[in-house]
Order: C-alpha cells, then sequence, then structure tokens
C-alpha cells in the first residue's frame, strides 16, 4: 500500500500532496515539512530509501523519493510495495506528466495541481497502483479531458477568452518568471518493463 | 436558456480561478496569510450563490488551498453539492475536494450515498471511474456496507476501466466492512483471470494485501498463482505474486520446494533489477523456511549470496541497499554463507550514505564470532570517533553493545576489554544512551564475578572524573553511568583499592548538580563504603582514621539533607543520624563495624526481567474474578490514583533493615523461611529448582571456574580497549602454540600412527576465554517457559480479515453462504418484517456473545479444572440451545469470525491429561491402589439425565452413545457442530481428544486409550497407562474392572511378575512376589477401576509384564476360586506426556540441534487431517504446537525429560511424520507404535 504522496519544491512547498489515511490539515503540514527535511539534507548520490523518522506510522513503512531538478516527488509506502518498483513508479508518473504538459516544469504543477491530481488518480487509486501502462494512462486522461472540454463547449468559450485576456494582461506569467533550468529532465531508466 | 448560461458564465469571469488564486498568492509573498483570508471570504460568498459554477470554482480553489493546510471542513456540504452535479466537470472538482479533507469523522458523508451509488451505475464509464477514485479516499463502514453490492455488481462491468478499479476498491470495502469478504470473495478469485491485464493485476493487488495479512487463508490460491507467475510477463504482476509467495512459504514447505526452480530461472533470466530483488529475497524466505534438514539448498543459497553481492557492488546506491538489506534476511539462517563476505560489508561502513551504513551495522550485528568481536568492535569505536551526527553515533553505540552483549555475551572472551570498551564510550559527548552503557555496567558487573574486582576499578576511575561526565548537565544523558558507577562501587567495596578517595569523590558538592535519582544512589552507596572504611580501619585498630571518616560524612551529608529531591532527602537524613550515632560510639571506642556492614550484608541475584510476569497463576485462582463486589460506575470515578511519589524506582536498593532487635529479626527470619518453604512458588535457590529451569530448551548453562589470570588483571591508567586487542592476540598465539606443543608431543608418543595433519586457520571451538566466567543466569520462576508473548495489536483493522475463505470454494467441507451473508442490497425498508416464528432465534442470539466470551477465555486459561465443570455446564447449554437452534442459519454467520479465531488457538496446549486427573472430579484422588476406590466412571456426571440405576447404565449408556452418532451423522450434512462425546471409559481422555482437534470440524469417532487386557466368562479387564508427572520413574497402571457374570466377585488380588526394568509399587513390608488387593467387590454387571503404580527404570523400550487376577465368584449356592493371567504391555507412548509447548521454545528446541531424526510413512490413510492429529493426540500423549492446514507440528515429553517433536503432513492418503527426539531408541519405538495405531483403523 501507498500511504502518501508527496511533492514539494526545494524549498519545501508543497506542491502536491495526496494522503491515503486521515490526517488533520495540521498534520500534513508536519509531516510535509519533516519529509522535506529528512529528504534535502541528503546527498544526491545516495539511496533513495528512507527509513524512520517519519510521522507516518514508523515501523512498517520507507519513504522512497526521486529528486527531479527543482521538485521532489516522495512517496510513503509499507512493506507490500517493491522499493525499485515504487521508484519505477515514480518515474512513469514524471513520464506521464511530462507528456501530458509537454515538457513539464515546476510552474505546470504550481498552477494546475487539479490536473496533476487527475492524472495521479489514474495510476494510483486509494493507495494502490492501478494502472502502469503509460499510454493507458494518457488515453484515460485525455479521454476525460475531452469531455470536459465538450461540456464546457459555448458556455465555455467566453471563460477561455477572459482567462487569455487576463493572462496577456499579467506580466508574472509564468514564462516570465523563469527560473532558469526548471524543466524535469526525465532520464531513461532501462530496469523497469 | 442559452442566454441564462451566457449570462452566468460572464458573471463568472470576473471571479477567480484556480490560477488567479495561485497567481494571487505568489504576488503577496510578504502578506500571504493575510491575503489568503480575503480570497477565503471571496469563496464564501461564491459558495452562496445558486451557480454550479461558481461553487465548483469556489470548491477547487479550496482544494488548493487544503494542501496549504488550511482547514476546508466548513465547505463539506458544498462540496457535495458540486458532487452531485450533472457535469463531469464539476463532478470531478467536488470528488477530487472529497477524497482530498473528507473522512469517517465528516458527518455529511452519509448524505452522499445515494449519490455515489447514481454516478456508479451512470452510463458515462468516468463518471463512474470519477466516484469510485473519490470513494476509495474516503470509504466509511457505512458507505461500504450500503454499497458494497453496487460496487461488487461493477466487478463484472464490461468496461475493463471500469473492472478494475472496482476490483481495486473491494480491499478497501473489506477493510471498513469485513462481512463483505466471504460473498465478493469467489468473483473477486474469477478476476484473476480476467482477459485484460489490468485487471488481473488489480485482482492481484488486492489478494496481495488481504494475504499478506493473514496468509493462511490463502494457501489454497497457491496453484493459480503460481499458473499466473510462469504465465504473467507484467513485471508488476510478477513482483506482487512473487512477494505474496514470500508470505506463504513460510506456511507450506511444499510450496517452497516447488517454487525454488522457477524462482531461480528467473533471476537469471530476468534484466529487470526489480524483479530480480525480489525473486532474491522471496528464494531467501523459502530457505528460512526449509532450513530444517534441507541441506541440499546450498546451490540457491550461494546463487542469491552471489547476486547479492553484485548488487552490493553496484555503484548504483539503491541497489547497495536493498542488496545489504536482503542480506541480513539471509544472515539469520545461513550466516556462514555471509559471513565470507565480511569485507564487504565492513567496506560499507565507510559508505558516505548514513542509510547504507546503518545496514551495514545490522549485519555485522549477525556477524560476530569471539574470534572477530574484539576486531570489528574496534573498527566500530573508530566510526565512533569519525561519526558527525548525534543520531548515527547513538547507532553505532547501541549497535556497538547490542554486538556484544548478544546472546548473553555469547561471544566476550575479555571483559576487561568490555568494560574498557563501556568505559571509552562514557567519553561520547551529548549521547542520549547513557542509561544503556550504564545499565550494562551493573549488568557485566553483577553477573560476572570474577570481574568485579577490575569493573570496580574503573567505576572509582569514573566517579573520581565525575567532572568529565557532567560537563553540561542539562542534555547531557551520559550522567546516568554514575549512577552505575556509584552502585557498582558501593555493592563490591570490598574490591576498592582505596574506599576512602571513591567515598570522598562520591560526596563532593557538584553531585548535588545530578539528577535527582543518582543522588539518592550516591548517598545510599556513601553508606555502604562508609561500613566497607569502618571496617577496614577497625581491623587494622586506626580509630583516628575511622573518625575522620565519620567527621567527613557528618560534614558533607546535610548538602543531600537539604535537597530538593525527596528520596535523596529521606535517605540522607536517615544516613546522616546512622553516622552521628556511630561517631557517639566510636567516640567510647565502641566497635561498631561488624553491625554497620551487616546492614548491607548479603549478595543480590539476577533476575530475569520477565520473571514476574512468567510466575504461573496458581491453581483455582481466578485473577479476573471480583474479589468484593464490582463498584458502581460512579464511585470507580471518585476513586481517582493517589499521587506517587519518587517514581524513578532504584532497582537495586535493598529492603533496610530498621530493626535492631536481634530476637525480633531471627524470629522473623525463621516465620519467612518456614512460609517460603510452604509456598511452592517461591524461587528457591536451592540447586533441584534450578536444574528445572535448566532443563527447560534454549538456556546455556556457562560452568564456573577459577579465574585464569594469564592477563594481567590492572592496567594502570584509563583503560584503552586496544590494548586488550593486542595482549589478546598474544593469548591466542600462546595458546596456539601451547596446543601445537601438546599437539606434537601427542604426534611424537603415537609417533608414526597419525597422519601429518595441518593446524589449519583457527577454528570458533579453539578460542578459549581469557577469564572462564561464571555469566549468572537470571532467575526465572520455576515453572515459566521461555516464550515471547507477541500480542497482535488488537486495532488492526486486518484482525477482522481473518476470514476462513476456502471452504467457500470447493471440497467436501464447503459452507455455502447463508442468507444473512449476502450483501445488502437497496430496498424500500431495510428492516426485513419479522415473522412470528422467528422469534425464537431473536431471543437466541444475544446469548451468544456472553457464552463465546467465555469460551474464549476458558481456551485461553490453562486453569482446568475449573473449566471442566464450566465447559460441561456450557456443553449442556449449547446442545440444547442448538437443539432449539437447529435449523435456524441466522446463527451462522455471526459465528463466523469467531471459528477461526478458534481455530487458532488449537495452538494452546492443553494441560497434561495426569495433572487432571489429579484435579477432575474423579473420586480418584491420588494415583496409589489403597485409595482408588474409583466409583463409576466420571461420564456420568455429564449426563444428568441418567439417573438409572447403576446396573443397566453400562450398556444402555453404550447404546445410546451408538445412537447419538448416528444422528449426528444426520446432522452434519445440515451443519457442522461442535461436536462432544462421552466415551464411558475415557476418563480424562476427553480433553486430550478436544485439545487436537479443531472442535468445529467434523466429529470424530470415539476413541478410547484403554484396551483389553484380559477377558473370561467372569469379568473383562481393560486398561491404560499414563506417566507420573511428579515421579520421572513411575508410570499410573489404571484397571478397569468388568464384572460379566451374574455372580458376586470379591478378594480380587492383582500380581504381576516384576522384570528387572519394571516393578509394582507394593504397600511397605509386603513381598515382592506378593500381590495387591483390589481395593473393592463387584457385583454383578458392575465395573470398576483401580489403579496400580509400577516403577520403571528404563524407558527407551517397550516391555511386556505377566501377571495375574485372582477372585472368587460367589454365587448364591457356591462360591470358587478363579484366576486370570494376562500381559501387561508398558509402551513407549505410555511414558510420554502431554506437554504443552509454545512454538518459539519449539523452535528453539529444533534449532539446538542436540536432537536426533527420524521419519515414518503412513500411506493409505484416509480420515480427515485433524481426526488423524486428535488420534496422535489421544493415544501418543502428543499436543499440537501449530497446525497449518495439512501441516503440523506436535510436542510431547517423556516422563524422564526427553523431548518428542513431530512434524506431521499428509497428501492424499499419505502421512509423512518427520520426527525428532534427543534418545533415537525411544523415537523409533514411539513411531512404530504411531504406525501401529493407524494400521488398525
Amino acid at each position: 500500500m501507498i500511504k502518501a504522496i508527496l511533492i514539494f519544491n526545494n524549498h519545501g512547498k508543497p506542491r502536491l500532496s495526496k494522503f491515503y489515511e486521515h490526517y488533520s490539515e495540521d498534520t500534513e503540514q508536519q509531516i510535509i515539512r519533516e519529509t522535506f527535511h529528512l529528504v534535502s539534507k541528503r546527498d544526491e548520490n545516495v539511496c533513495n530509501f528512507l527509513e524512520g523518522g517519519m510521522l507516518i506510522d514508523g515501523s512498517d513503512n520507507k519513504l522512497i523519493y526521486r529528486h527531479y531538478a527543482t521538485l521532489y516527488f516522495v512517496f510513503c509506502v509499507d512493506s507490500s510495495e517493491s522499493e525499485l518498483g515504487i521508484l519505477d513508479l515514480i518515474q512513469v508518473f514524471v513520464e506521464t506528466l511530462d507528456k501530458c504538459f509537454e515538457n513539464v516544469c515546476e510552474l505546470d504543477l504550481i498552477f494546475h495541481v487539479d490536473k496533476v491530481h487527475n492524472i495521479l488518480a489514474e495510476m494510483v487509486m486509494g493507495g494502490m497502483v492501478l494502472e502502469t501502462n503509460m499510454n493507458e494512462i494518457i488515453t484515460q486522461v485525455d479521454a476525460q479531458n475531452k469531455m470536459e472540454k465538450s461540456e464546457a463547449g459555448i458556455a465555455g468559450a467566453p471563460a477561455r477568452a477572459v482567462s487569455a485576456v487576463k493572462n496577456m494582461n499579467l506580466p508574472e506569467m509564468p514564462k516570465n518568471i523563469n527560473i532558469g533550468d526548471i524543466s524535469i529532465k526525465v532520464p531513461n531508466l532501462p530496469s523497469f518493463k | 436558456m442559452a442566454l441564462k448560461i451566457v449570462k452566468g458564465s460572464i458573471d463568472r469571469m470576473f471571479d477567480k480561478n484556480l490560477q488567479d488564486l495561485v497567481r494571487g498568492i505568489r504576488n503577496h509573498k510578504e502578506d500571504e496569510a493575510k491575503y489568503i483570508s480575503t480570497c477565503i471570504d471571496e469563496i464564501k460568498q461564491e459558495l452562496k450563490q445558486d451557480n454550479i459554477a461558481v461553487k465548483a470554482n469556489a470548491v477547487c480553489k479550496l482544494t488548493y488551498l487544503q494542501m496549504l493546510g488550511y482547514d476546508v471542513s466548513w465547505a463539506a456540504f458544498n462540496i457535495v453539492e458540486v458532487m452531485s452535479s450533472s457535469k463531469f466537470t464539476y463532478k470531478r472538482i467536488g470528488y477530487l475536494a472529497a477524497s482530498q479533507c473528507f473522512h469517517e469523522g465528516t458527518d455529511v458523508i452519509m448524505l452522499t450515498t445515494n449519490q455515489i451509488r447514481k454516478d456508479l451505475s451512470s452510463p458515462n464509464q468516468y463518471d463512474t471511474g470519477v466516484a469510485l477514485t473519490g470513494l476509495s479516499c474516503f470509504v466509511t463502514p457505512d458507505l461500504a456496507r450500503d454499497l458494497a453490492n453496487d460496487i461488487m455488481t461493477l466487478m463484472s462491468h464490461t468496461k475493463p476501466y471500469i473492472r478494475k478499479k472496482a476490483v481495486l476498491i473491494m480491499y478497501k470495502v473489506f477493510l471498513k466492512y469485513p462481512e463483505s469478504l466471504r460473498p465478493a470473495f469467489p468473483r473477486l478469485k474469477e478476476k484473476l483471470e480476467d482477459p485484460d491485464p489490468g485487471v488481473q493485476s488489480a485482482a492481484v493487488n488486492v489478494i496481495c494485501e488481504l494475504a499478506r495479512r493473514n496468509p493462511k487463508n490463502y494457501l489454497s490460491l497457491a496453484p493459480l498463482f503460481f499458473k499466473l507467475m510462469t504465465s504473467s510477463t507484467n513485471n508488476w504482476v510478477l513482483i506482487k505474486i512473487i512477494k505474496l509467495f514470500g508470505a506463504l512459504t513460510p506456511l507450506e514447505p511444499r510450496l517452497g520446494k516447488k517454487l525454488i526452480e522457477p524462482l531461480t530461472n528467473l533471476i537469471h533470466s530476468t534484466s529487470a533489477m526489480s524483479l530480480l530483488y525480489e525473486c532474491v529475497n522471496t528464494v531467501i524466505a523459502v530457505l528460512i523456511s526449509l532450513s530444517s534438514g534441507m541441506p541440499n539448498h546450498s546451490a540457491s543459497i550461494q546463487l542469491c549470496v552471489q547476486k547479492l553481492r553484485i548488487l552490493i557492488e553496484d555503484s548504483d546506491q539503491n541497489l547497495k541497499y536493498l542488496g545489504l538489506l536482503a542480506m541480513s534476511k539471509i544472515l539469520k539462517t545461513h550466516p556462514k554463507s555471509v559471513q565470507s563476505h565480511k569485507d564487504l560489508i565492513l567496506q560499507c561502513l565507510d559508505d558516505k550514505d548514513e542509510s547504507i551504513r546503518l545496514r551495514a551495522l545490522d549485519l555485522l550485528y549477525g556477524m560476530v564470532s569471539k574470534k572477530n568481536l574484539m576486531e570489528i568492535v574496534k573498527k566500530l569505536m573508530l566510526h565512533v570517533d569519525k561519526a558527525e551526527g548525534t543520531t548515527y553515533r547513538d547507532e553505532l553505540l547501541t549497535k556497538i553493545i547490542d554486538i556484544c552483549s548478544q546472546s548473553n555475551y555469547q561471544y566476550i572472551t575479555n571483559f576487561e576489554w568490555y568494560i574498557s570498551i563501556l568505559v571509552e564510550l562514557t567519553r561520547l559527548e551529548g549521547t542520549r544512551h547513557g542509561h544503556l552503557i550504564a545499565s550494562q555496567m551493573l549488568d557485566v558487573a553483577i553477573r560476572v564475578k570474577a570481574i568485579r574486582a577490575f569493573a570496580v576499578a574503573q567505576m572509582a576511575m569514573l566517579l573520581d572524573n565525575a567532572h568529565l561526565l557532567t560537563g553540561n548537565m542539562q542534555r547531557n544523558g551520559i550522567c546516568e553511568v554514575l549512577y552505575a558507577a556509584a552502585w557498582i562501587c558501593g555493592e563490591f567495596s570490598e574490591h576498592l583499592e582505596d574506599p576512602n578517595q571513591t567515598l570522598e569523590a562520591m560526596l563532593r558538592p557538584k553531585v548535588a548538580t545530578l539528577p535527582g535519582h543518582i543522588q539518592a544512589v550516591y548517598v545510599q552507596n556513601a553508606a555502604k563504603l562508609f561500613a566497607t572504611v569502618l571496617r577496614k580501619h577497625e581491623g587494622a585498630t586506626d580509630s583516628q582514621a575511622a573518625q575522620e571518616t565519620s567527621q567527613l560524612l557528618v560534614e558533607r551529608l546535610p548538602l543531600f539533607v537539604q535537597s530538593a529531591n525527596l528520596e535523596v532527602q529521606e535517605r540522607a537524613s536517615c544516613i546522616l543520624q546512622l553516622v552521628k550515632y556511630i561517631q557517639k560510639l566510636q567516640q567510647k571506642d565502641v566497635e561498631v563495624a561488624e553491625e554497620v556492614s551487616a546492614l548491607f550484608a548479603g549478595e543480590l541475584n539476577p533476575v530475569a526481567p520477565k520473571a514476574q510476569k512468567k510466575v504461573p497463576v496458581p491453581e483455582g485462582l481466578d485473577l479476573d474474578a471480583w474479589i468484593n463486589e464490582p463498584p458502581s460506575e460512579s464511585e470507580s470515578e471518585d476513586e481517582k490514583p493517589k499521587a506517587v511519589f519518587a517514581k524513578e524506582e532504584t532497582k537495586h536498593s535493598r529492603p533496610r533493615h530498621t530493626e535492631v532487635d536481634e530476637k525480633e529479626l531471627a524470629r522473623r527470619r525463621e516465620a519467612r523461611k518456614q512460609e517460603q518453604a510452604n509456598n511452592p512458588f517461591y524461587i528457591k535457590s536451592s540447586p533441584s529448582s534450578q536444574k528445572v529451569y535448566q532443563d527447560a530448551p534454549g538456556v546455556e548453562h556457562i560452568p564456573v571456574v577459577q579465574i585464569d589470570l594469564s592477563v594481567p588483571l590492572k592496567v594502570p591508567g584509563m583503560p584503552m580497549s586496544d590494548q586488550y586487542l593486542k595482549l589478546e592476540e598474544e593469548r591466542r598465539q600462546k595458546e596456539k602454540a601451547e596446543k601445537k606443543k601438546k599437539e606434537k608431543k601427542k604426534k611424537r608418543e603415537k609417533h608414526g600412527k597419525g597422519k601429518k595433519h595441518d593446524s589449519g586457520p583457527e577454528s570458533e571451538e579453539d578460542i578459549t576465554p581469557a577469564h572462564h566466567v561464571d555469566i549468572v543466569t537470571e532467575e526465572m520462576p520455576e515453572n515459566a517457559l521461555p516464550s515471547d508473548d507477541d500480542d497482535k495489536d488488537p486495532n488492526d483493522p486486518h484482525k477482522a480479515l481473518d476470514i476462513d475463505l476456502d471452504n467457500l470454494l470447493s471440497g467436501t467441507n464447503c459452507r455455502p453462504l447463508a442468507d444473512t451473508e449476502k450483501l445488502p442490497v437497496r430496498t424500500h425498508r431495510s428492516e426485513p418484517l419479522k415473522s412470528p416464528g422467528e422469534d425464537g432465534d431473536v431471543e437466541s442470539v444475544p446469548q451468544e456473545p456472553k457464552k463465546r466470551s467465555s469460551k474464549e477465555k476458558k481456551e485461553k486459561k490453562k486453569d482446568k479444572d475449573k473449566d471442566r465443570k464450566k465447559s460441561k455446564e456450557e456443553k449442556k447449554k449449547k446442545k440444547k440451545h442448538k437443539h432449539d437452534a437447529e435449523d435456524e442459519p441466522a446463527e451462522l454467520p455471526a459465528e463466523e469470525p469467531v471459528k477461526s479465531e478458534e481455530t487458532n488457538e488449537v495452538a494452546t496446549p492443553p494441560t497434561s491429561t495426569s495433572a487432571e486427573e489429579v484435579a477432575a472430579p474423579a473420586p480418584a484422588p491420588a494415583p496409589a491402589p489403597e485409595t482408588s476406590l474409583a466409583a463409576a466412571p466420571d461420564s456420568e456426571a455429564d449426563e444428568p439425565k441418567d439417573a438409572e440405576p447403576e446396573e443397566v447404565k453400562c450398556s444402555k449408556h453404550k447404546k445410546k452413545k451408538q445412537k447419538k452418532e448416528k444422528e449426528k451423522e444426520e446432522k452434519k450434512e445440515k451443519k457442522k457442530k461442535r461436536h462432544h462425546h462421552h466415551h464411558h471409559h475415557s476418563d480424562g481422555g476427553e480433553d486430550s481428544v478436544q485439545n487436537g482437534t479443531m472442535e468445529e470440524e467434523e466429529p470424530l469417532p470415539p476413541m478410547s486409550n484403554y484396551c483389553l487386557l484380559a477377558e473370561n466368562s467372569y469379568i473383562k479387564m481393560v486398561y491404560d497407562i499414563q506417566g507420573n508427572l511428579q515421579d520421572g520413574s513411575q508410570v499410573v497402571v489404571s484397571v478397569i474392572f468388568e464384572n460379566k457374570s451374574d455372580s458376586f466377585l470379591k478378594s480380587m488380588e492383582f500380581n504381576v511378575l516384576d522384570s528387572l526394568n519394571s516393578k509394582l509399587q507394593r504397600p511397605e513390608g509386603a513381598g515382592p512376589h506378593d500381590g495387591l488387593v483390589v481395593p473393592f467387590q463387584l457385583p454383578p454387571g458392575v465395573s470398576n477401576e483401580a489403579r496400580f503404580i509400577f516403577s520403571v527404570q528404563s524407558i527407551v523400550m517397550p516391555q511386556k509384564l505377566k501377571g495375574t487376577l485372582t477372585f472368587i465368584v460367589k454365587s448364591e449356592d457356591s462360591s470358587t476360586h478363579e484366576k486370570l493371567d494376562f500381559k501387561l504391555h508398558f509402551t513407549c507412548t505410555s511414558y510420554l506426556i502431554t506437554t504443552p509447548c509454545y512454538s518459539d521454545a519449539y523452535a528453539k528446541l529444533l534449532e539446538s540441534g542436540d536432537l536426533k531424526s527420524s521419519s515414518l510413512r503412513l500411506e493409505g490413510v484416509n480420515m480427515p487431517f485433524h481426526h488423524l492429529l486428535a488420534r496422535i493426540c489421544f493415544h501418543h500423549h502428543f499436543s499440537v504446537v501449530e497446525r497449518i492446514d495439512s501441516c503440523a507440528s506436535m510436542y510431547s515429553r517423556s516422563i524422564q525429560g526427553h523431548h518428542v517433536c513431530l512434524l506431521v503432513k499428509t497428501a492424499d492418503q499419505t502421512v509423512s511424520i518427520d520426527a525428532k527426539c534427543d534418545e533415537p531408541s525411544l523415537l523409533g519405538n514411539v513411531l512404530d507404535e504411531i504406525k501401529q495405531t493407524f494400521s488398525q483403523c
């Protein structure tokens, strides 16, 4: 079982949090903070597994994380999950994000956290891995987005227009806040599949 | 209409959407909180509008704010509103928000049931999908119950997208609503073979999660999974299955054997590291489960270790980490194969990655031996010095101590070295583990007598340099060691070089800054030191020095009297007064040393930490029973626990003798001794009681030998453990040289005979410890069995899912789903209408739980004699009840979870039958022939209805029983029943039958251990032999005499021709050939039982004794003298006593390697496995230790203490029994007898 999935940046700002067990909002923030502290102080070239020091339960659980450019992807899992399998799952997740957002960067996650949630929902459901095939995930996500668009139809058009105008007028649009090499590089990992 | 929509969206244009919110927050870095609070106000406004689009937008923003840590539960109702929108876009937003912030406590959840049901049955698959995804996050027991049926329908949906989601969510439903598991399981199992790989994977996923918690219920799926494993190409599925097999193999060793080959193939073929790693892991699990008696898997171990070495050597830190992790699993069972990679593991200690270093440390723990301990610890000490983070350093410290102290200091050859290590560790700054070091110091000093002098010297040094340790005390846990140091110096002060100086060090003003509990120990032990100093000076008649010491105490103690700590204050003022008094006496030149040291006389024995827990509950004592009437609820609230004073318990302080009156003391001592002698639970230090404990498996006894002073006892200055390393090496060299010399000598003596052999590398046995030390074993209560009570967490939700699923699927004892087990389907009225006929069972239901709880209690407690009566009553009740409820399936489902629990409890051992005989209400109180005036067999007590006259009882009883059997056969088809049977012979046998069986399974055929001794037209004799628990050389033969004639039988005399080995015990004064008078007469048709005690020498062989019974037959007109010859057959079984054994003690026993093994195969046994076990239990006095499906481990013990262990396995009519025993010939004979038992049936 996957107990929680967290994405935060190099400064510990949460970009996505998904807990498959209930915690209060305060506890959730505490967990995010603590996890960030644990993960961020680790060197780049050490192993991606962490035990203990975790607010989430303790004994059986393990933190498995990957660091891409400015973002940490952290999965908290129990012993029924294969460690290397989860590492690959994170990879699949990031690759899927990359496909869906076309060269994903931190800003995509910042502004479209709902979309990230929707993609994640096609991969992991209630803490259990639902689908690992990237093409299948993308097909389902696209189909749902298409439905959303068709529902918006004419009614959605003005809103979209306004949104576009807003973006034109506002100088601090994502493109302007260029944080350099923010795009998440997706290395190829041959270990799985 | 269209206009309205356009208008709505124009309104919307000017609301903030999620992107605007995020942007806004980013623009207000300085006053983020303020900005967000205005946003929340806006959102509140938006939520008040009717337009669902506006609401959805607001909810979407709330979801984002929730991630930032804002509580949005106040909007729960609005979230439900958005969820129920007909548009997918909004629905998705609603469900996402719900999945992020709903939980079991959210009260609006109950409003969602119908909406979710509607969405689940929506024609749009994505509506359904979104609902399932959301539900998976916030499902509650109520939702699970109400929606289980709908979800189950979706498991057969046409779209695989829905199917896989439905399958996956079932796991959550099971967790919240365990009753759904049985009805849903067949379909779940079906999905394992779904054509869609995603659905298949989901089903595997769910079953793996289920099986991980309760593996035994899923063993029957193993063949299916095996097929999947060899056919599937999906690595995810393969990994899950392989992990599942890892959980199943410990329960079924045969499965493991089958797995080895395909797994090895996968290891060789796969390129995916994740799969390779899991394969290796499962192979290890298989090897662990096979480790007993399967030596020819060394190739597989070798392969695993090899692959792991490759992983560890890999540059990828992840693989390195996992490799070490898996290595530590191998280490437990095959330490030798890992030890050869010591170099690699030591190398990992230098790794820059802390996780890897910690893993390597774990491995080191299992790799130490006598030979390399010092070397490894030296390396670790170097790391301690280098370590930067305190966490890692603390970890190192605990590991060092763990490594050294493991298995009772098994690997330490030189305790001086160990004490030095401990002292060196005290120099660590800021460690949290001062307490750990202190307890080690205490433990070693108390238990290793030979080391005390050295330890005391070191501790005195520590006390002298206490200021070094207590630098900044607040956050310094290390000062705990001063506690140990002070106590050791005080307790063993006779070893002190200069007690005066130590005393002075303990009374320095700086001490007052130490924590209270340490000060208390200081004060107490200062008094002990004072006593030693006095004695020393008085011995040397140096009264001046003695008075100076008293003066020192009188001056320094007031500091402690002022202490804020109550304990310190109390002790100090008490001792201060004492010293003042002594001072007065000293001034009068009175010798006081004797009396003062008498205050602290006597040796303290170490007591095992678990000892208190292990004291068996005395017979007849019910700890749960109220002593007085239970107080009413309101009263108990008033009674709050009183404030406890000093909570810190000074473990080692002895009771203070305040009484001075010698006479009174002596009187009390005498009284106490008397009391202790009479109290069987008092731990006496007599050698006999210790022997009892040492007989228990797993306790090593280390012989006491004098100190061998090959190493100088004193090392000047602070000790350096490194010195010992050198010394130790030199010593070993020397020893080796000596040995060689001896060998050479021998060779010279033999000259030419012996082959030339190299002494080779030093083996483990060659290393003799520097000090032969007596490691005092910790005291335990006499009857305690070494065991770990690992109670499972009662709150674990998975416990409820421990449901037997096998009988659902197929097989002879298939139990179909009862009506009530079906998942609730929505109806207009959920309350079923009650028919008048059902009222009866409604009434009977509330009785169930009550009865059950007492029954469970009964099985847990071994307080049998009390239970006997209770259980009988229960049985009666139950029986009656069952008759009433015969045709009511309603009772079944409620019973279900309990049944599986009962299955577990079969492992709980019964008390031995012979103990029971004593306790049983049978009128044969003592196993002596004179007193065995046994009346009617006691089974009659079970049947109060059978109040017929005695003469007819026996025959009638039998008939009745047969009739009952028939009835039962019929009932069996309807449903299984708790079986109980009476055999009018089986005195006390009844319980041993139950012991081996699942009570809920099919009824057992009646069994009796009584076999025919001899028979003629007048009399029939049947007998049974039981070992005597109290005396290792006695057996009790119970003989039932039955008068078959119409005449009166009297003056019966029982006589046996003694053999060298076995003798009938006759009353004192009787000759060796005299017969024993049977203490009763038999009227026609009556039977009665007499017991005879035999003493036996050797119990390893069966034997036969010839004997005769003489009696007078008295009819109305005549009387004749008759004689009947018989042969008493003492089987080896009769020397066995049913003895309970816990599974961990059992495992230890098997591991010990002292047992010889043997095996037996029985062909064509076609009885149910539990019958088979019951037979072995009953006829051969075994108890079941553990049963897993068709495999069981059993244990018994002979009257002379031989352990007999059986592993019974069955597969289609073939039973194989692997047995182990420390006496091979006894074992052989027992096995022969078992074989015979089964050949007869």
